[in-house]
């Protein structure tokens, strides 16, 4: 089932962008972000995923003698969580000014900003 | 020589952390002079290395070089454009920062800092863009860049439209950056590769006879959703009239001057060295694809542009128009079509940073940007009159400014029916313009009658201290010289041949195309603002004739609707649209 991890992934990152569309709450909107966020972290571990891989660490294995994992996916994942707390931070800090400035954090009432 | 190519990057980070490090304890002007003094000599280092950019530099940072064409390290490209591109960034930076210089109020006590270390980051973020020479680098400094963007867009978190506008451009360019982390995840699992130029030769390794399969089809899409999100590109444009209308003028500057068309840059950096060959997306289908959308964007965008008052959105709306433009001319992969659009996006920057910082100006002397409630009231402003007269008629393509030079090159190189487009939609964004400056500047007409479903900017607060009853000489200074160096840009000789060569070297594989004035160009130029004055001239006499909105633009102005989940439901709508223009490559093949 080499399939399922993508199809995993392309599922987590949907669902994210429906919550974002339907949702009627800031704070749930920034949280469906970081949901589609998630979907590429599968994507990108199922990338570098192998099977019977150990960690790429050769400190305690010898180089060659059984299979790892692909380290570059992993660091990819890291910086891109790094990322990810960045935007998170900024969003809820901006839903909290939202919230003080508007009285509400519900995107149906934000209307000053149209046509 | 490459060895400086990462401090493009390092310099404005480093003077950044210098400022939020000792931006507590230092008085306004000299944290703003550290910030000048960084962003400019970023800005001469760009330009020494874009004088050294034939051939192109290439940097694997900290000394990762590759063993038997193995690599791990991260490496950064200067060939023309990419040099190109952040020369653009930091001077228009540094013109920002000086634009700043009298123009905010006095920052909160132990904050001086702040705001020039933004700029630097942004700064920075951009060079990084432009450089990067791994998909996954650019994935980063695109993120930087956006997070930067929101923060600088929401820099005033007492103004309820500021944080409202941060908030969807965070969400809609977020969402856009994990669509792209996406694609460049699909492209990794296919070639196990990062750098873009190996990606291409991964994928034209690995194609089968058939052509592209459905993964490289997907990994387009999304790749170029992100792109375009960032660009600006009609469905996927909504965040942008939103953010520059509640950005700070400054930001403004550089967000409609640069950073949307590092989304059309980085367009055609992927498209030429990932999709061009074999293995990618046939040339017949990205046409298809990038005229298409080009064609909605520069329409919906001039249309939008022409019924706007609030003149912060009207300037967005012309940038989204233009934005069309440009990927037309991208679209249609001829040599030429880049050069003019090279041309015409150096030129671009200048006209459209200028017209922000006049809108500026008038924003601090009055309190207002709306061209209803303006009506008249800035006769005695008559530089910036003038400015703003001059700088319409350069965005309509009145030679010869660079504007002028890059559309008439960039008209030839597209051809028939499409020219018209370039024609009537810079014609439309230069009279809306010019529309302003009569009303506003020379109080022409009639006052015009308010309409409904329309965002005014009567209420917007001024960003200085309080109303300024003289406007400084800096920000009178800063729009001058830009609309000058989009006339030198023009005039120059030998500029735009420079420009064509460079762009040629990196992408279209030598074919070298002449970059100079024609006959028809100039005429073309010279019609188009003829057009741009006449609507002008009808829109001033005419009002109801030429204002009331049509009933079939109504339903085109609710859709900019200022509702975040709107906007991400359009995203998700134009990655479909764009999957199915490229859908015919991966089925016939």
């Amino acid at each position: 089932m080499h399939v399922l991890p993508y199809l995993v992934a392309a599922y987590v990152f949907l669902t994210g962008c429906y919550g974002l569309a339907t949702s009627r709450n800031l704070i749930h909107a920034v949280g469906c972000l970081a949901v589609c966020q998630c979907a590429t972290y599968i994507l990108l571990l199922a990338v570098g995923y192998r099977d019977g891989g150990t960690a790429p660490v050769f400190s305690d294995i010898k180089p060659g003698s059984r299979p790892v994992v692909d380290p570059v996916v992993q660091a990819l994942t890291l910086t891109d969580i790094v990322v990810g707390a960045t935007v998170t931070a900024l969003l809820l800090a901006l839903v909290l000014q939202i919230a003080r400035l508007h009285g509400t954090i519900d995107p149906d009432e934000l209307k000053e900003l149209r046509g | 020589m490459h060895h400086l190519l990462p401090l493009l990057v390092a310099v404005p980070l480093l003077g950044a952390t210098l400022l939020v490090a000792t931006g507590r304890l230092l008085p306004r002007p000299a944290a703003e002079i550290t910030g000048l003094v960084v962003s400019g000599g970023t800005a001469a280092l760009a330009v020494l290395l874009l004088l050294h950019s034939s051939p192109p530099l290439v940097e694997w940072v900290g000394g990762w070089w590759p063993v038997d064409g193995e690599s791990v390290g991260i490496v950064v490209v200067g060939d023309g454009p990419a040099l190109g591109m952040a020369t653009l960034a930091s001077l228009l930076t540094l013109a920002a920062l000086a634009y700043s210089w009298r123009y905010f109020d006095e920052p909160p006590r132990g904050h001086a800092g702040a705001f020039p270390a933004l700029m630097l980051v942004f700064q920075a973020a951009m060079c990084g863009f432009a450089i990067a020479g791994d998909l996954f680098n650019a994935f980063v400094f695109f993120e930087l860049m956006s997070v930067v963007a929101y923060a600088l867009t929401g820099s005033r978190i007492d103004e309820p439209k500021a944080v409202q506008g941060a908030m969807s451009f965070g969400v809609v360019n977020s969402l856009g950056a994990y669509a792209l982390l996406m694609g460049l995840g699909l492209l990794y699992a296919r070639t196990g590769e990062l750098a873009l130029a190996k990606i291409g030769r991964g994928l034209d390794a690995t194609a089968g006879p058939g052509g592209p399969d459905a993964l490289v089809l997907a990994a387009f899409v999304l790749v170029l959703t992100g792109l375009l999100v960032k660009a600006a590109a009609v469905p996927f444009h909504f965040w942008l009239p939103d953010a520059h209308a509640v950005a700070p003028t400054p930001v403004c500057m550089l967000l409609s001057g640069v950073m949307v068309e590092l989304g059309s840059y980085g367009v055609w950096r992927v498209y030429t060295t990932v999709f061009a060959g074999p293995g990618g997306i046939p040339a017949a289908d990205l046409t298809r694809a990038l005229v298409t959308l080009g064609v909605l964007t520069a329409v919906v965008g001039a249309l939008m542009c022409w019924y706007q008052r609030h003149i912060k959105r009207l300037l967005a709306y012309s940038t989204i128009a233009h934005t069309g433009l440009f990927l037309i001319g991208l679209g249609v992969l001829t040599p030429e079509g880049d050069d003019g659009i090279a041309l015409y996006i150096v030129g671009h920057a200048c006209v459209k940073a200028a017209l922000f910082a006049c809108t500026g100006a008038l924003l601090d002397r009055f309190g207002s940007v709306d061209e209803h409630t303006l009506h008249g009231r800035a006769r005695a402003m008559r530089a910036f009159g003038v400015m703003f007269a001059i700088g319409g008629l350069a965005l309509a393509g009145l030679p010869p400014f660079a504007t002028a030079l890059g559309k008439g090159i960039a008209e030839e190189a597209v051809g028939g029916p499409l020219t018209v487009v370039f024609v009537v939609v810079s014609a439309v964004t230069g009279g809306a313009v010019l529309r302003v400056t009569a009303r506003v500047f020379l109080g022409l007409g009639p006052r015009p009658q308010d309409a409904a479903y329309e965002t005014s900017g009567s209420d917007e607060e001024p960003e200085t201290g309080g109303l300024l009853s003289r406007i400084p000489d800096s920000m009178t200074a800063v729009p001058a010289v830009l609309l000058g160096a989009a006339f030198a840009a023009g005039v120059a000789p030998g500029f735009g041949g420079t420009v064509a060569r460079s762009v040629n070297e990196a992408g279209s594989g030598g074919a070298h195309a002449a970059a100079a004035w024609t006959a028809a160009g100039i005429l073309l130029g010279l019609l188009s603002a003829l057009i741009a004055l006449g609507l002008a001239g009808l829109a001033v006499t005419r009002p109801n004739w030429v204002n009331r909105v049509p009933g079939w633009a109504v339903p085109l102005r609710r859709l900019q609707s200022g509702h975040v989940g709107d906007y991400v439901a359009w995203v998700l709508f134009g990655a479909t649209a764009l999957g199915a223009l490229a859908l015919p490559g991966v089925l016939g093949g």
